[in-house]
């Protein structure tokens, strides 16, 4: 027996069964079965924040006084990809917001193209899956005056953002950034493709020149870098088929909570 | 036994099934979100006051430091800092909470986000039933309101006396909780888990589209994120002093009514 067990066998003994415990914790979460059973509580708070929210309910806006000095940039704060190091370096002269997929007229919009559509303007509130807020006066185009000009076909039913950024450092796509929404967060009228942050153009951390503001949900559904729209009837084709880098990553792709 | 008197015991029904499986329910739900409420915290582990984050100017914040080659933990609240080495801010890596604090104890946001919002459903489902069935069979009244003869100032002197000497209630008064339970229980059940999932709902960017006037009345986001910590903390605190008040009272008699609901209680010699 060893010292600690003759000095004290409870407080070993204690020891042991809490490192038991969190062993056990640790393979059932890991087990593919309670994940699956996990995950069914994302579809019922889905299903319930959209039958208690109104469709077309907004984000609590705020006053300039609000805006935060210290907005924090989270995620990728230069993207290095050579294209778009090359675009950044010109001014994001070249710049060509895509829009394909499921329309019926495919747009490669400049960005004086972008900031000639109806804009609105907003002061939100951003939060961070991890847990900070930070506020900010964000500029741009409504994502419906977008999708209207392309002309969205029937089937559409989700909007797909691809990003110039790679968040996680792989040779092939698989760590290329790239979310989704569905329709009822597309046509919000907070939904905006963002080109200015507190009166200013977009900065790099931030997501230059174009990112995605879907004020109802966590920070990491609002896309930065984004290069092209895709409208898709499915979400299977694309990344682990979750709908988005960190939703492939294990966090939900329904964020409203 | 053979040499010591025992007092006659009587076997009273104390809880009833609803009671008990809700009982159960919740100490499993709130087990798990403790525990992964922490992992959650640990993505940030810093609190604020108001709507957003100043980052320069937490009120609560872990963080891991060198000194001296070594890596130390140090908590700051308010304006003190605190060594807490091992256990907050630095426990064998940089990490708010401690391994063995948190669900899962590998750091993982998405895996804690996963446990903590299941088990929300869990609670909040298992709360609304304990609360209807409390309602309906008259349990919250009956046994959770305090009785008349309990609110006098000679009462209650009394019983904080017997209390802090953990002398518990025998015969007739044993059929019933104490006051300082049953406000205890009332507390818990009506202010500070509801306190937890309010201010859990404040902290969702969709529930604010409907619900803005409940976080401006917490004070704004960050503020409900620290109440939601602090009411957490009140649970924890409770749950600790529960566990112990039930092991001082009598662990067997205690758990086994909580069980099958049959609680033994010694009568007064007459």
């Amino acid at each position: 027996m060893s010292s600690i067990h003759r000095r004290g066998w409870l407080t070993g003994a204690a020891a042991s069964a809490a490192g038991f415990m969190l062993t056990a914790c640790d393979r059932l979460t890991q087990s593919a079965g309670v994940q699956a059973a996990l995950a069914s509580a994302e579809g019922l708070t889905q299903r319930t924040q959209r039958a208690l929210i109104p469709r077309a309910a907004l984000a609590p806006e705020f006053g300039p006084e609000d805006i935060s000095p210290d907005f924090r940039a989270n995620g990728t704060r230069n993207p290095q990809d050579p294209a778009y190091v090359a675009l950044r370096d010109s001014g994001f002269a070249g710049y060509r917001l895509v829009v394909d997929g499921l329309v019926d007229r495919p747009l490669g919009l400049s960005l004086a193209e972008l900031r000639a559509l109806p804009a609105r303007s907003q002061i939100t509130r951003h939060d961070c899956v991890e847990g900070w807020s930070s506020i900010g006066k964000w500029t741009g185009a409504r994502l419906s005056a977008v999708l209207q000009s392309a002309g969205l076909k029937a089937e559409a039913r989700f909007i797909v953002f691809h990003c110039a950024d790679k968040l996680e450092p792989t040779a092939d796509e698989s760590g290329r950034y790239y979310e989704s929404i569905d329709l009822d967060d597309a046509f919000h009228e907070q939904t905006i493709l963002a080109y200015d942050m507190n009166d200013a153009p977009l900065p790099v951390p931030h997501g230059a020149p174009v990112r995605l503001r879907v004020e109802r949900q966590l920070g990491y559904k609002h896309a930065k870098y984004v290069m092209r729209i895709e409208a898709v009837d499915s979400l299977s084709g694309l990344g682990r088929g979750k709908g988005g880098f960190w939703e492939d990553r294990g966090y939900e792709w329904y964020a409203g909570i | 036994m053979f040499g010591r008197k025992r007092a006659p015991v009587e076997m009273i029904y104390r809880h009833t099934l609803a009671t008990r499986l809700t009982h159960w329910t919740n100490a499993l739900a709130i087990l798990v979100l403790l525990t992964s409420g922490l992992q959650i915290f640990n993505a940030h582990p810093a609190l604020y006051w108001g709507e957003a984050s100043r980052f320069a100017d937490p009120w609560v914040a872990m963080v891991a430091a060198e000194q001296g080659g070594q890596f130390v933990g140090l908590t700051r609240i308010g304006d003190a800092v605190f060594d807490t080495t091992g256990v907050l801010g630095f426990s064998g890596e940089v990490r708010g909470f401690p391994a063995w604090a948190t669900l899962p104890s590998y750091r993982s946001l998405a895996d804690g986000r996963r446990w903590h919002f299941f088990f929300a459903w869990v609670f909040v489902i298992n709360l609304a039933i304990y609360l209807a069935a409390g309602l309906i069979s008259g349990h919250l009244r009956r046994d959770l309101l305090p009785e008349r003869d309990q609110l006098g100032p000679r009462h209650i002197l009394h019983e904080i006396a017997n209390h802090a000497r953990l002398r518990f209630p025998r015969g007739h008064e044993a059929r019933r909780y104490n006051l300082i339970q049953k406000v205890t229980y009332l507390v818990v059940i009506f202010v500070v888990l509801p306190l937890m999932l309010l201010t859990g709902l404040s902290m969702s960017p969709a529930f604010g589209a409907v619900g803005y006037g409940l976080i401006e009345l917490l004070g704004g986001r960050q503020s409900a994120r620290t109440l939601h910590f602090i009411s957490a903390s009140l649970i924890a605190l409770f749950v600790l002093v529960h566990v112990a008040m039930v092991v001082a009272a009598g662990a067997w008699n205690n758990i086994r009514a909580m069980v099958t609901g049959r609680f033994a209680i010694e009568r007064k010699a007459a």
